[in-house]
């Protein structure tokens, strides 16, 4: 067990305010330059949440406001954008339920009427749940996934049902059986994926956060490429139960929001055990958003004490240089906070990809067995049972599902199970050491979120091996089962567009807390960088 | 106790169970895996009732029917009555055990996996004790335990539109079932013969009924057994071809169904056709009493194991254990153990003890203090026919263990007779109430006062002079006629010992 490292104090006791912000509608994106000397807020770390909930509780506007907000923005941007599969039709309804709470001054959650977008692959009992495949079309669970069970409790405003590769096998949302979504920065490129729905409708702001699932990178690759920030939690934190099971030792519920804050509150409603997911952990759910502080409250070096280490073997070959450019200015800007920058090793780190290609396809090819045709889902009628489940299967998923079933069916037979699945097993524990090790002296470690920013709609579609390459920064925290936080952190000009880049920043196992003050000092530091996505306006 | 005695029993297996034809000897070897389904008031990875006999699909929600999103949460029932059992067949526990998937794609199977154990069961390297009915034979047994393992059952399917399988055109699901906790209990190769086949898969059930773990019912296939059974020339020679055994709903069909398969196995020898007794799975046909190819095993089916990711390990502390031990009730063999040094005869211990409702109600009765052999007597005599037929188990008779030990004290201290005890007996068995408010209500207390006796035995002599002359005379015939008078006079309760010593004494008084 590490010591715990001595925090600033000022962190800890000043409350929170809301701070006061505009969200700015035009986009001016350009280099990093700081003033370290005088802290400004930068206006994406704005929270949505606390906006929205200001302006209900103060009665300034209705909740029926905030979501005809939301909805005409969604009409207008979805015809480019495509990063829903479902807008619910009850959207204003609820948003009126939540005005004669309001009116008769009921206790009304922290999520007030905030739109929240969920990920396909969480069912929801009122909306379609296909986990973005032909073999669920149409189908509708008779219950909610507990993380949006506590989404309504804490009363958020859910508006639709987001697009991913098809039950999160992809890193670029075109794997869906339904249709593709484009990358708001520009609609020609991908938005990542495989919760590249959910992050593309943060960065359009057709909603004000949306849930996502994370099993090799599925919510921070595409909050890099979209310019959001992204939360994968540790294992365990969010209750899987409801989440379409990809990879069960690897899959956790997070969020994705425009800033740190919303992210700390959203995670803060939904973390916390659930008898319903028997790995769900026992630990204490802290109160991560009263932790965050006003950069009003800080002084010039509000980092000071927090150690902060950069992953070597992320920033070298392979790595797009402005990619990696943008990093090593983020990490200055980290240094210059306060705090003490060290670079470490992860001699393990290479060996995560092959491995997590290993297990996660193993534990896919198992949990995609129940989609067999007989109870629900779609069936193709045949003459006898071997051939419906080969009819059904067949006709029901899609190429990258199907590639791995396959690669984890073979994973798992007899003879090969030694060589593919026990030794990746092996490699994932080297990981968890070296992370363990990296992470006793330090208590963050910071990396790209991905090699590159978002590429071209096409250009890895007949490629799986070089897709399955870009996820070599986020695979390994899902092995080591860290929570990890990617915040939007400058910007790769490609052509005369300017495409987003995250930073990503790791710590010990239920250390979310510390990930997210450290990432709202630095996305609130951020000097004249705005991640606001250009909306489409044709 | 246990263990002083075990050791001193000698397996005998294979002696005198050995296939005779003509002249060669051959033995059978047989090996069984039981499953059992344990009572648990739900299922073992969500809140569904676990209960037998509901209309189809009644019991079944998101999680048992492997809906998308769906996650098992494990019943911690299904560990407590594992290391019970575990426990009862002197298993060596794992104290970190885990869950994996068997996967294989069949309609009464919703996830596509069962949730088991494969490489490392909860319990392992046990072993049973038996004892042979007398009338097979008797003697001693001891069959090893390979091991224990949890898991889940699987639904059922029901070929409708035909009253055979062959010609049913639909099929319909039903997944009630799917999701019932079960123990697997895999036995070493150690019997011989149907009858200890029969006697093992017997004795499994005694010890889940005793545990309380499992109503160990086979017509409901709450204990299902798959037997394998292969023969060989001699007894050192490697094992035979084993075929599997399935489909056997009562011990006795598994006995008849074991050495229906050992013949047709050992004629296959004698004919030279060994090569006919292939890998395969055989059902039983009760119809035709004999066994029929269900489907022959090609290669080895491919499980794809794994552990399941959607639970934890299963971690069990010595204390846990320790307390689930020191709670167990007496388990059968220890129960006949007992039995036998209370002097009772082999065929006697068997049949009190085998029975857990039987053996309680015995128990209750010796802590009345009843005389053992009485006890014994009434239940397997009287009280045993009086169940049969009224077609009662002894748990649903009104007759209570205090009333029955005592009516046994009231017989040996000659209060009432062993006839009029009978009497007695039938109005208890039927109506219930107290032995002693009984026998005061009818006035049947036995008459043991000499004096009372004498003055009768005068009262009869001096009404029947003829009769007393004609035996003076010779006729001692007679002394039956005075036993009889004087019974009708005293309703039977004149103590027959006494009257018969009187009443002699005056017939051959001197005048």
């Amino acid at each position: 067990m590490r010591a715990a490292v001595p925090f600033p104090r000022l962190l800890i006791l000043r409350p929170v305010n809301t701070p006061q912000c505009r969200r700015l509608h035009t986009v001016k994106a350009s280099q990093t330059a700081t003033e370290p000397s005088k802290l400004q807020t930068n206006r994406s770390a704005c929270s949505e949440i606390l906006r929205i909930r200001k302006s209900l509780l103060s009665r300034e506007r209705t909740a029926v406001e905030v979501a005809e907000e939301y909805l005409t923005r969604l009409q207008q941007t979805e015809p480019y954008v495509k990063s829903f599969l479902y807008v619910s039709d009850k959207v204003l309804a609820d948003a009126e339920e939540i005005d004669r709470r309001l009116r008769r001054n009921e206790d009304v959650g922290p999520l007030v009427g905030v739109p929240v977008a969920v990920k396909d692959n969480l069912c929801t009992r009122d909306m379609p749940s296909t986990g973005g495949s032909r073999i669920l079309e149409g189908y509708r669970p008779p219950f909610d996934a507990t993380a949006v069970t506590k989404l309504r409790q804490s009363g958020a405003l859910l508006i639709g049902k987001t697009n991913l590769d098809e039950f999160g096998m992809g890193s670029t949302t075109e794997g869906s059986a339904f249709q593709v979504t484009s990358n708001p920065w520009d609609s020609s490129r991908v938005p990542g994926g495989s919760s590249g729905g959910s992050s593309a409708a943060v960065a359009a702001r057709q909603c004000a956060v949306s849930l996502g699932s994370d099993t090799g990178g599925s919510i921070r690759q595409p909050a890099s490429f979209c310019g959001v920030v992204g939360m994968k939690p540790t294992y365990g934190r969010v209750s899987r139960f409801g989440l379409m099971a990809y990879a069960s030792s690897l899959d956790v519920i997070g969020c994705l929001g425009s800033s740190v804050m919303d992210a700390a509150i959203l995670l803060g409603a939904m973390a916390g055990h659930d008898k319903l997911d028997a790995t769900s952990s026992k630990t204490e759910v802290p109160d991560y958003a009263a932790k965050l502080v006003p950069i009003e409250a800080l002084d010039s070096k509000p980092l000071k004490g927090i150690k902060i280490g950069v992953i070597r073997e992320t920033m070298g070959d392979g790595v797009d240089s402005g990619v990696i450019s943008s990093i090593q200015a983020s990490a200055l800007r980290l240094e210059e906070l306060g705090a003490a920058l060290t670079e470490v090793s992860l001699s393990s780190f290479p060996l995560g990809l092959p491995a997590y290609y290993v297990l996660a396809p193993s534990e896919a090819s198992s949990n995609l067995a129940r989609y067999d045709g007989i109870r629900y889902g779609s069936q193709v009628p045949a003459d006898d049972l071997e051939s419906m489940y080969g009819s059904s299967r067949s006709n029901g998923f899609g190429q990258e599902v199907k590639r791995r079933i396959l690669m984890g069916t073979y994973a798992l037979s007899a003879g090969y199970y030694d060589a593919y699945y026990k030794r990746a097993q092996q490699v994932r524990t080297l990981i968890q050491r070296d992370f363990s090790k990296a992470l006793d002296g330090n208590d963050i470690l910071i990396s790209p979120a991905a090699p590159t920013a978002a590429y071209k709609i096409g250009d890895k579609v007949n490629d799986p091996l070089s897709m399955y390459a870009g996820d070599i920064m986020t695979v390994n925290v899902n092995l080591a089962g860290l929570p990890a936080l990617v915040v939007p952190c400058g910007f790769v000009k490609v052509g005369e567009r300017d495409l987003p880049v995250g930073l990503q920043m790791i710590s010990a196992a239920f250390e979310e807390g510390r990930l997210l003050q450290v990432g709202h000092i630095f996305q609130q530091t951020l000097q004249n960088l705005s991640f606001e996505a250009p909306l489409p306006n044709k | 106790m246990l263990h002083r005695h075990l050791s001193t029993r000698k397996s005998v297996k294979g002696k005198e169970c050995r296939a005779q034809v003509d002249g060669q000897d051959y033995e059978a070897v047989i090996g069984i895996e039981t499953h059992v389904q344990l009572s648990t008031l739900t299922k073992a990875f969500c809140s569904c009732p676990s209960k037998y006999g509901s209309h189809p699909n009644s019991n079944v929600c998101p999680i048992c029917m492997g809906l998308p999103g769906c996650l098992p949460v494990l019943n911690e029932r299904v560990v407590e009555s594992a290391v019970k059992l575990g426990v009862a067949l002197h298993c060596q526990l794992s104290l970190k055990s885990k869950f994996d998937r068997k996967q294989y794609f069949y309609p009464d199977l919703p996830k596509g996996y069962q949730i088991s154990q494969h490489d490392i069961p909860i319990a392992r390297n046990g072993f049973v004790d038996v004892d042979i009915p007398m009338e097979f034979g008797g003697g001693h047994r001891r069959f090893c335990i390979t091991r224990v393992h949890m898991e889940e059952d699987a639904g059922k399917l029901i070929h409708a539109g035909n009253d055979r399988l062959s010609g049913s055109f639909y099929t319909q699901v039903d997944l009630n079932r799917a999701g019932v906790p079960l123990l697997e209990i895999v036995s070493e190769p150690d019997m011989r013969s149907g009858v200890e086949a029969a006697e093992y898969a017997a004795e499994l059930q005694r010890m889940v009924r005793y545990l309380g773990v499992s109503n160990g019912n086979m017509q409901e296939g709450s204990l299902r057994c798959d037997v394998n059974v292969s023969v060989r020339p001699k007894e050192d020679l490697p094992f035979g071809t084993k075929v599997e055994i399935k489909n056997m709903n009562s011990f006795s069909a598994m006995q008849r169904a074991i050495d229906f398969e050992i013949s047709r196995q050992v004629t296959l020898h004698q004919e030279g056709q060994g090569d006919k007794i292939v890998q395969e799975t055989r059902l039983w046909e009760e119809e035709s009493q004999r066994t029929i190819t269900m489907r022959v095993k090609e290669g080895l089916a491919d499980y794809r194991y794994f552990p399941e990711p959607d639970l934890p390990e299963v971690i069990l502390t010595q204390d846990y254990i320790d307390a689930l031990k020191a709670s167990l009730p007496e388990l059968p063999d220890e129960k006949r153990r007992r039995y036998e040094r209370m002097g009772l005869s082999m065929q006697d211990v068997i049949i009190l003890a085998n029975d857990s409702d039987v053996a309680t109600f015995f128990d209750a009765v010796l802590e009345k203090g009843a005389d053992v052999k009485m006890a014994a007597n009434w239940i397997m005599g009287d009280i045993a026919a009086f169940l049969k037929s009224e077609k009662l188990s002894i748990s649903e008779i009104k007759l209570t263990p205090l009333e029955l030990a005592d009516l046994i004290a009231l017989i040996k201290d000659g209060t009432i007779s062993g006839k009029i005890g009978k009497e007695v007996l039938v109005e208890l068995l039927a109506k219930g109430g107290s032995v002693k408010a009984l026998i005061e209500e009818k006035g049947l207390v036995q008459i043991s006062d000499p004096d009372v006796i004498e003055s009768m035995v005068d009262k009869i002599l001096a009404e029947n002079p003829k009769q007393l002359e004609q035996y003076r005379g010779g006729k001692t015939k007679l002394q039956g006629f005075f036993v009889g008078q004087v019974m009708k006079a005293s309703k039977g309760k004149a103590n027959p010992t006494l009257l018969s010593k009187i009443l002699l004494d005056k017939l051959n008084a001197k005048q």
